[in-house]
């Protein structure tokens, strides 16, 4: 490790000796350089594979209980090799096993996959090599920061095969139902994995968070100013800030709730007879725990969309051939969402019990956060208007969030008004809601940075054709799969439901839901063509150009293979903002940011003076 | 042995795909075509042109399906906050479906129009403020106006219930059903105390509690149509959720902390079922009202149906009448209680 470390030096300061010759650096050993590497690059991909892995295999748990729920009736004896004793003597899923899968699907996709996966993957990968940096402020906590989250995988991992099952109460794992072990066999051995699995994955996350807000504010490269920021890294920024003040509120619900469960403590039970014996635990709150959850719980919808609208925004601008509209307005309404993220929890709690006065005040509040939203939608459509759009697959994407964020976004005005929660809360429209806002949004902004990236991550391009193949099917699908359930959660079908035939109310809309079934398998098999594009060009696709998109942005000044270190000599300056394209004046229809305005009179304009001036002083 | 043969097939198929791409990459570079010659082929006006297609098609497959699923939404509301934030619902669904079909109409326009062309150069818009405040300000009048409303309606349904004409029904949540219980003649439902449940005595009544003895438990919820129904509401083991979705009510059982919700029935069980019948519904004599449980509570959550009937006034007088106190049935139980606080503690604890 010690060699790794200096060897950052040894680039920053003898960077010249070392020309072309980054593929041999001896010291390295192959464990040092792909395994406990320090280098932030390889830690983005190992963040990135865990993640793509872990996506699959939420993915294959959502398939089994669509299964379930669209073909209710059918006989799925041919799994019982995977299965075992999940299924029932007649072929159908048990009715714990149901909710373990909603429950892991859960988990896993916001936390492995669109939290680590995503911000882990892209903040990584983006942060030093666009605000000019040779490596993390900290390589080793970078390291340490993904070897806890492979830890914190292997323990969730763990948890699906033992006997009692996972944790199955739900991915908000509300108690008492995930403090009784009497209640459920999930609130067993499998949600004491949950509880620390999800300790060491907040661990993780906070080592990686300080990391990168420390990064940003000292290591930007000369001229690399706040407000000459890629928005990618203002999005990386503020959610780290997010993470590093609300993960640990998590960690102390976990922690609370482990001494529920383990020490004989009330923090959230009280007055309860289960299994034909009345507990002694009295003065605890369940509602407590839906506090301190949602206080990480609701801000945690934002670590997972901001650097998603972060990497479209500079994708967005990059394929429009234009300045992405209204920077300063973006980073605004990145901080407007940013803080009123923390002041919002409650409004998943409008029919917990809780004083309906509250209610009147979240439900202020959480409308106040639709208007940076809607700005943000607004402006980047306004990017699009007038643009010179090339559709790349990364782009098709972005453009895909965008429609996504709008149409999953405006159901939360409904939601975040506590009269008409009374009768949408934990039905199906708030499945539609959040699985398009923020699960199909985020898995968007996610697969659009791949793509956008992937030529710098491996060197190589991935097959564009099977990108477009891949968004439509994914488009198509996504939309399928939840815009129906607007329908189903208008007439009034309630979530984490194994079969809806018990009540007369909900006894119809079979034929959508097995709709729903089939348009969630196609989407699911979709992403094999992803899969296959993703690892077949990783090493055997086109060597990339070293500026595919013609991007402003540094990354795409370091050698198509970067090594530890990124630049090759000195560090580029930055001059001016990230989003000079088709600048009037200007030949080329983008200007990267480490061009000097002194080398550009004919498309200066009255903005660049200021910084024509500092220019001439800096030489 | 079929798992192997199916992953062996499985793998075959990947290799086989990976043969064809293979092929055709190398086909194409032969022709030349590095794949950097031109910026955009002919698939950026394709890709453009399908946004226009999504468009037209979803729109259109809204529009034709919307009314058929309507068919099968819940009937109107049958209380009277029900009708308001019906009401509030539609309104507000109205003006985001203008806002999705606006925005998408330039989102889903755009990238056609505007798609690559080599002589043409983006135009140069990086900001306008006076743009931006227009499109902070509209969405916040707009919201205002939609949570100013849904505030009125908030506080009236969360507003304490009314003392006059009002009838308590308590509704206890377990795994996995629910039971209920009436005030009886006293107009008081009986104290409990979660010590004091055991199998027979699964409410915990305390039968110090004079107000006890006269509460019955029925097996279905009856209303009286017109009264304030108080719904004090409470779990037993783990949290539950009340939801009666033909009255727009729903509010978290909770063990530890009582909650309780208040409305107004406005139609008999009577009166839907003609009503529904009167619409052509299939099935509507069987129309039943019916309470769900909303907070996932263990395996058989999606099974805790209770039966609601709301009957005229006299009805429901007449329904009460009828009905036998818990005491009365379980007399043997409630009397080897030796009723003088400490015995009779021990005697539950056995």
């Amino acid at each position: 490790m010690a060699t790794a470390h200096l060897d950052v030096h040894a680039h920053a300061t003898h960077g010249h000796g070392h020309d072309e010759h980054h593929d041999e650096h001896h010291e390295q050993s192959f464990i040092e350089k792909y395994i406990f590497s320090q280098d932030h690059k390889v830690i983005a991909k190992q963040f990135l594979i865990t993640g793509l892995l872990w996506a699959f295999i939420g993915g294959a748990m959502s398939g089994l209980f669509r299964l379930q729920l669209g073909f209710p009736n059918a006989d799925l004896s041919i799994l019982k090799p995977l299965l075992g004793g999940w299924l029932t003597e007649n072929g159908k899923l048990e009715q714990e096993f149901y909710l373990a899968l909603v429950t892991m699907h859960g988990t896993i996709m916001v936390f492995f996959v669109l939290t680590a996966g995503l911000s882990g993957t892209f903040s990584n990968f983006l942060i030093p090599l666009q605000i000019g940096a040779r490596d993390m402020a900290s390589g080793f906590l970078n390291m340490l920061s993904y070897w806890f989250f492979f830890i914190s995988s292997a323990l969730m991992f763990t948890s699906i095969f033992i006997s009692t099952g996972p944790a199955s109460g739900g991915w908000v794992i509300y108690p008492p139902l995930s403090a009784l072990p009497q209640a459920m066999s999930g609130s067993g051995l499998g949600m004491t994995l949950w509880l620390l699995s999800m300790a060491i994955f907040i661990v993780s996350s906070l080592l990686g968070s300080i990391n990168y807000i420390t990064t940003v504010i000292n290591l930007r490269t000369i001229g690399m100013s706040f407000t000459k920021m890629p928005l990618t890294i203002w999005a990386f920024f503020i959610t780290a800030v997010i993470g590093v003040l609300s993960f640990p509120v998590l960690f102390s619900a976990a922690l609370l709730l482990l001494f529920d469960r383990h020490f004989g403590t009330s923090f959230y039970l009280s007055e309860i007879y289960i299994g034909g014996e009345a507990l002694s635990n009295v003065g605890g709150s369940p509602v407590l725990f839906q506090h301190l959850f949602w206080f990480l719980g609701h801000p945690e919808v934002y670590i997972v969309l901001l650097p998603a609208l972060g990497m479209t925004s500079e994708i967005i601008a990059t394929n429009s051939r234009k300045p992405i509209f209204g920077y300063k307005a973006m980073i605004g309404s990145m901080l407007g969402i940013a803080f009123l993220s923390f002041i919002v929890w409650a409004h998943h709690m409008f029919m917990s019990g809780m004083n309906p006065f509250l209610g009147s005040v979240f439900m202020f509040l959480t409308l106040i956060i639709a208007v940076p939203s809607a700005v943000k939608a607004f402006n980047y459509i306004t990017t699009l208007w007038r643009g010179n759009l090339v559709f790349t697959p990364a782009m098709l994407f972005s453009i895909g969030l965008v429609s996504l964020f709008i149409s999953g976004g405006v159901t939360g005005i409904h939601l975040g008004n506590s009269a008409l929660d009374i009768q949408l809360h934990d039905t199906y429209f708030v499945v539609a809601h959040f699985h398009l806002v923020m699960g199909a949004a985020s898995f968007f902004g996610m697969m659009a940075g791949v793509y956008h990236w992937f030529p710098k991550m491996f060197g190589r391009m991935m097959d564009e054709k099977l990108g477009y193949i891949h968004f439509w099917v994914t488009f198509v699908g996504v939309y399928m799969v939840f815009f129906p359930m607007h329908y189903i959660g208008i007439a009034g079908f309630p979530r984490r439901y194994y079969s809806w035939t018990n009540f007369d109310a909900f006894n119809s809309f079979t034929d959508l839901n097995m709709f729903i079934s089939i348009a969630a398998f196609l989407a699911l098999i979709g992403q094999l063509v992803f899969a296959f594009n993703f690892f077949y060009s990783m090493f055997r696709g086109r060597l990339a150009p070293a500026n595919p998109w013609n991007s402003t942005t540094l990354e795409w000044t370091t050698p198509r293979f970067p090594g530890h270190g990124n630049w090759v000599g000195a560090i580029p300056t930055v001059y001016r903002w990230p989003y000079d394209y088709s600048k009037p004046g200007s030949k080329s229809d983008f200007i990267p940011q480490n061009v000097p305005l002194s080398e550009t009179p004919e498309s200066n304009n009255e903005h660049d003076e200021h910084d024509l001036k500092l220019e001439k002083e800096l030489v | 042995m079929t798992s192997l043969l199916f992953i062996t097939g499985g793998i075959l198929f990947i290799v086989a795909l990976a043969m064809v791409y293979r092929i055709l990459l190398l086909v194409q570079v032969a022709k030349g075509d590095d794949g950097t010659k031109n910026k955009v082929g002919i698939s950026n006006a394709v890709n453009g042109f399908l946004f226009i297609v999504f468009f037209v098609v979803s729109f259109v497959l809204i529009l034709w399906y919307s009314p058929i699923a309507s068919e099968n939404f819940l009937p109107e509301a049958a209380s009277e906050h029900g009708k308001k934030t019906d009401n509030l619902f539609w309104i507000t669904t109205a003006v985001v479906f203008a806002v999705v079909f606006l925005t998408h109409l330039v989102l889903f326009f755009a990238p056609f129009k505007y798609r690559f062309q080599e002589n043409r150069k983006a135009f140069w818009y990086p900001h306008n403020n006076r743009l931006e405040v227009i499109w902070t300000v509209i969405p916040a009048i707009v919201l205002t106006v939609l949570v100013v409303s849904g505030w009125k309606v908030w506080s009236d349904v969360m507003s304490p219930a009314p003392k006059e004409n009002r009838v308590e029904i308590e509704i206890m949540g377990k795994q996995f059903n629910w039971q209920v219980r009436y005030a009886g003649a006293d107009n008081a439902i009986g104290k409990y105390d979660f010590r004091k449940i055991d199998a027979t005595n699964s409410f915990g009544m305390d039968f110090n509690d004079k107000a006890n003895f006269d509460d019955f438990t029925p097996n279905e919820i009856h209303m009286p149509k017109g009264k304030n129904v108080l719904l004090k509401i409470r779990a037993r083991d783990v949290l539950h959720s009340v939801f009666m979705p033909h009255f727009r009510v729903k509010m978290d059982a909770v063990p530890g902390m009582p909650t309780s919700f208040w409305f107004v029935p406005t139609k008999t069980t009577a009166e839907m079922r003609a009503e529904l019948a009167s619409q052509g519904k299939p099935n509507a004599e069987k129309f039943d009202y019916e309470m769900a449980c909303t907070e996932v509570c263990g395996q058989s959550h999606f099974a805790m149906r209770m039966k609601i009937v709301v009957d005229e006034p006299a009805d429901y007088a007449k329904w009460v009448e009828s009905q036998k106190s818990w005491y009365s049935l379980n007399k043997e139980y409630v009397d080897k209680l030796k009723l003088d606080g400490k015995t009779k503690l021990s005697a539950i604890n056995n």
